[in-house]
C-alpha cells in the first residue's frame, strides 16, 4: 500500500477555559490506497472526513494510530523532514473562495509552493505555474490576476493547479466539487479523474455523496460518527452493498428505475453527537434492522469477499 | 503578458482617492509637512536667534506671528517645533508598530506558553492608568528627543500588538495557510507572505492615528515639563512656556499658533486615518 492508515484516531479535546466534552471525531480508522488508485472517503456532514484527511497529511495531530505515505511513518519525521516530504503530498480544499489568500495573484499562489521548497530558479517556477495552469484548462493570463476575478469552478481549478504545482504523489482532495454549481461539478470532475491517471496520482477522494464517488473511486470507505462502517472495491460496493447504512446512503440517490425508486428507505433521525456516541453498534440509533444486541456489542469488521468488510451483528 | 490586474491595496488605494474628507485632511496636512520639512531655506531666522529689539512683540513684518519672551522668532519655533513633534511622532510610532507587530505575531505563532505570557504581560501594560505610566515612564527615562519617543513608544503598542493577535489567530485557521503549511512553510514564509499582508491595513491605520495621538502625548508631556526640554522647541513646550497668565492674557500669539498647529496637525492626520479604514474595509461605511 502506497498510503496507509492505521488505528487512526482524532479527539478534540475542549481548549484552554472552554468546557465540554470530548469530541471523538474519529476512532479507529484503517485503510489502504495502493499506488495510482483512488479511495473515496464518504460521510454525511460531520461524520470526520476532514479530520481524518487532514490527519493523513499531519495537517492536525492524530490523537492516535498510524500513517505510512511510501513507507515512511509521517507522524515520527521531525519538522524538517515533515516540510520536506510535504511536496510529494497535497491538499485541495472545500471552498474555492477561502483556499486562496485574496492578497496575491495566481501566479505568487502557483509559485509559492515552489518557493517554499526552493525549487528551480525564478523563471522555472513560473514556467511551471504556466504548466499547471493549462494542466487544470485554465488561460495563461491568470497569471496576473487575483482571485476575486475569477468563478468557483475556476478557483477550484486554480486550488488543483496550486497541488499539482508541487509534483506531488499523494492527493487529499476535501469534497473538492461539493461547493460548486452542479452543472461545473461534473466539468471538474472529469478533470481530476482525468489528471489522476495521466499524472498517476494516488488520491484519497472525500465527497458526502456517493453518487460522485461512484465515477471516480477505486475503493469507497463508508465513514458514520468517525467510524468505518463498509469498504468495498467501488464496483461491488454498488452492486452488492452489506451495510444498512450504505444501503440507505445507496437507496437515496435519485434512480431512473421505478423499481429500486419503490425501495427507497430515507433515513430518519438526527446523527447523535460525536461527543456521546450510542454504546455498541453507533448507526444503531437510526438503523431500520436494530435490535437489543446492537446497543451492547460493538460490531466487528466481517469479510463479504475480496476487499470487502463492513461493521454489522445482523447481516 | 498581459498588465497585473488591480490587487487589494491598489483598490483601497482607489477608494481612499474617492474620500473627500480624507483628501482634506491629505491637503491640510501636505503644506504643513513641506513648510515644516523646508523652512530653513526659506526663512531667515533660526528658532534659537535672539532679536534684543523684539522681546514679546505682536506679529510685525519681519516677525509675521510675534516673538517670544527671551525676543525669539515665534514662526522659526513653531517650524523647528514641528520639525521636533513629526519626528518623535513617526519615529516612536515606527517604534511602538514594530513592537506591536512582533508581540502580536509571537503570541499567534509561539504557541500555547508565548501566548498566555505575553498576552498577560499586555493585559498589565494595559490596565496601568496611562498618565501615572507615562509619569514613572518619563521620570526614570528623563527629558529629550530621545527619552521622549521611548515613553511614547511604550505607551502605545499593546493596543495594535492585541489587533495583530487577533487577527493572525484567524488567519492561522484560514485554508489558504493551511494550505502553506501543507506545503511546508514555516513561521517565518507564514509571517512574511501571509500574515504581514494580511495585517498591512490594521498596521497603517493603527499608525496613522497613532501618529496623531502621539504629537498629542508628546506635547503633553512637553507641557508637563516632562518632553522635551527647551532650548530645543516643540508644540508642546512652545505651549509649556506661553502657560502664564500675562502670557495667555496679553502675549496670545505665543500660544495660539503652536496650539493651532496641533490641532489643525492632528484633525488632518485623524481625517487621513479614517480615510484609510474606510478604504481598507468597504463595508465599514455601512454600518
Ligand atoms: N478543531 C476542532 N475542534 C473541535 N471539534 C472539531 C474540530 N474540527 C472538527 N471537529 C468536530 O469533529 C467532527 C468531525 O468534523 P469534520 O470536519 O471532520 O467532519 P466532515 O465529515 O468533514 O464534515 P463536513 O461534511 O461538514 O465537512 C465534527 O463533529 C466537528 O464538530
Ligand atoms: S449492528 Fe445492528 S444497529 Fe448496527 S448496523 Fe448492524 S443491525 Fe444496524
Ligand atoms: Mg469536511
Amino acid at each position: 500500500m502506497f498510503v496507509d492508515v492505521r488505528n487512526l484516531s482524532k479527539h478534540f479535546a475542549p481548549t484552554g477555559f472552554s468546557r465540554g466534552p470530548t469530541v471523538r471525531a474519529v476512532e479507529d480508522v484503517s485503510f489502504g490506497i495502493p499506488r495510482g488508485k483512488v479511495v473515496g472517503l464518504v460521510g454525511e456532514s460531520g461524520s470526520g472526513k476532514t479530520t481524518i484527511g487532514r490527519s493523513v497529511l499531519r495537517l492536525i495531530e492524530p490523537t492516535s494510530g498510524e500513517v505510512r505515505i511510501d513507507g515512511t511513518d509521517i507522524r515520527v519525521l521531525s519538522a524538517a523532514e515533515l516540510r520536506k516530504a510535504r511536496q510529494r503530498m497535497q491538499y485541495v480544499f472545500q471552498d474555492p473562495y477561502a483556499s486562496l489568500s485574496p492578497r496575491m495573484t495566481i501566479g505568487q499562489i502557483l509559485t509559492e509552493g515552489m518557493d517554499i521548497q526552493k525549487l528551480g530558479t525564478k523563471a522555472d517556477r513560473r514556467r511551471k505555474a504556466a504548466e499547471v495552469l493549462a494542466l487544470v484548462e485554465m488561460p495563461e493570463d491568470a497569471l496576473n490576476r487575483y482571485p476575486h476575478e475569477f468563478s468557483g469552478g475556476q478557483r477550484q481549478r486554480i486550488g488543483l493547479a496550486r497541488a499539482l504545482a508541487l509534483e506531488p504523489e499523494f492527493i487529499v482532495a476535501d469534497e473538492p466539487v461539493s461547493a460548486l454549481d452542479v452543472s461545473i461539478q461534473a466539468q471538474v470532475i472529469n478533470l481530476m479523474r482525468d489528471l489522476q491517471l495521466r499524472l498517476g496520482l494516488t488520491m484519497l477522494f472525500i465527497s458526502h455523496d456517493l453518487a460522485v464517488v461512484e465515477y471516480i473511486c477505486d475503493t469507497v470507505v463508508v465513514l458514520y460518527l468517525g467510524r468505518v462502517m463498509e469498504i468495498a472495491p467501488a464496483a461491488d460496493l454498488y452492486a452488492h452493498p452489506q451495510h444498512p447504512y450504505t444501503r440507505a446512503l445507496l437507496s437515496a440517490i435519485p434512480s431512473p428505475d421505478p423499481e429500486k425508486r419503490k425501495q427507497r428507505q430515507i433515513l430518519t433521525g438526527d446523527i447523535p453527537s460525536p461527543s456521546s456516541p450510542p454504546s455498541g453498534c453507533v448507526f444503531r440509533t437510526r438503523c431500520p434492522m436494530a435490535a437489543s444486541e446492537c446497543a451492547v456489542v460493538n460490531p466487528a469488521m466481517k469479510s463479504a469477499g475480496e476487499g470487502h468488510f463492513y461493521a454489522c451483528l445482523r447481516v | 503578458m498581459t498588465a497585473r490586474s488591480a490587487g487589494p491595496i491598489r483598490r483601497a488605494a482607489q477608494r481612499f482617492a474617492m474620500n473627500r474628507q480624507a483628501l482634506l485632511g491629505l491637503a491640510i496636512l501636505a503644506p504643513i509637512l513641506t513648510c515644516v520639512v523646508t523652512y530653513d531655506l526659506w526663512w531667515g531666522f533660526g528658532p534659537n536667534d535672539i532679536d534684543l529689539l523684539s522681546i514679546n512683540r505682536g506679529p510685525t513684518a519681519a516677525h509675521p506671528m510675534g516673538s517670544d519672551g527671551v525676543g525669539r522668532d515665534v514662526l522659526a519655533r513653531l517650524m523647528q517645533g514641528g520639525r521636533t513633534s513629526l519626528m518623535v511622532a513617526v519615529i516612536s510610532v515606527a517604534i511602538s508598530t514594530a513592537i506591536g507587530f512582533l508581540v502580536g505575531a509571537f503570541a499567534a505563532f509561539g504557541g500555547k506558553f508565548a501566548d498566555a505570557g505575553l498576552m498577560r504581560f499586555v493585559d498589565l501594560a494595559m490596565t496601568l492608568p496611562p498618565v501615572i505610566f507615562l509619569l514613572v515612564l518619563a521620570s526614570i527615562a528623563g527629558t529629550g528627543i530621545g527619552p521622549t519617543i521611548i515613553v511614547i513608544a511604550l505607551l502605545s503598542w499593546p493596543v495594535l500588538s492585541r489587533m495583530v493577535r487577533a487577527r493572525l489567530l484567524e488567519l492561522r485557521e484560514r485554508d489558504f495557510v493551511v494550505a502553506a503549511k501543507g506545503m511546508g512553510a514555516g513561521v517565518p514564509h507564514l509571517l512574511l507572505r501571509h500574515g504581514l499582508p494580511n495585517c498591512i491595513d490594521i498596521i497603517v491605520v493603527y499608525a496613522t492615528l497613532q501618529v496623531a495621538n502621539a504629537i498629542l502625548l508628546e506635547a503633553g508631556l512637553s507641557f508637563l515639563g516632562l518632553g522635551i526640554a527647551p532650548p530645543e522647541s516643540s508644540w508642546g513646550n512652545m505651549l509649556n512656556a506661553a502657560r502664564s497668565g500675562t502670557v495667555l492674557e496679553q502675549y496670545p500669539w505665543q500660544w495660539m499658533f503652536p496650539g493651532g498647529a496641533l490641532v489643525v496637525t492632528v484633525l488632518a492626520i485623524n481625517f487621513i486615518g479614517d480615510g484609510l479604514r474606510d478604504a481598507f474595509d468597504p463595508r465599514s461605511g455601512l454600518n
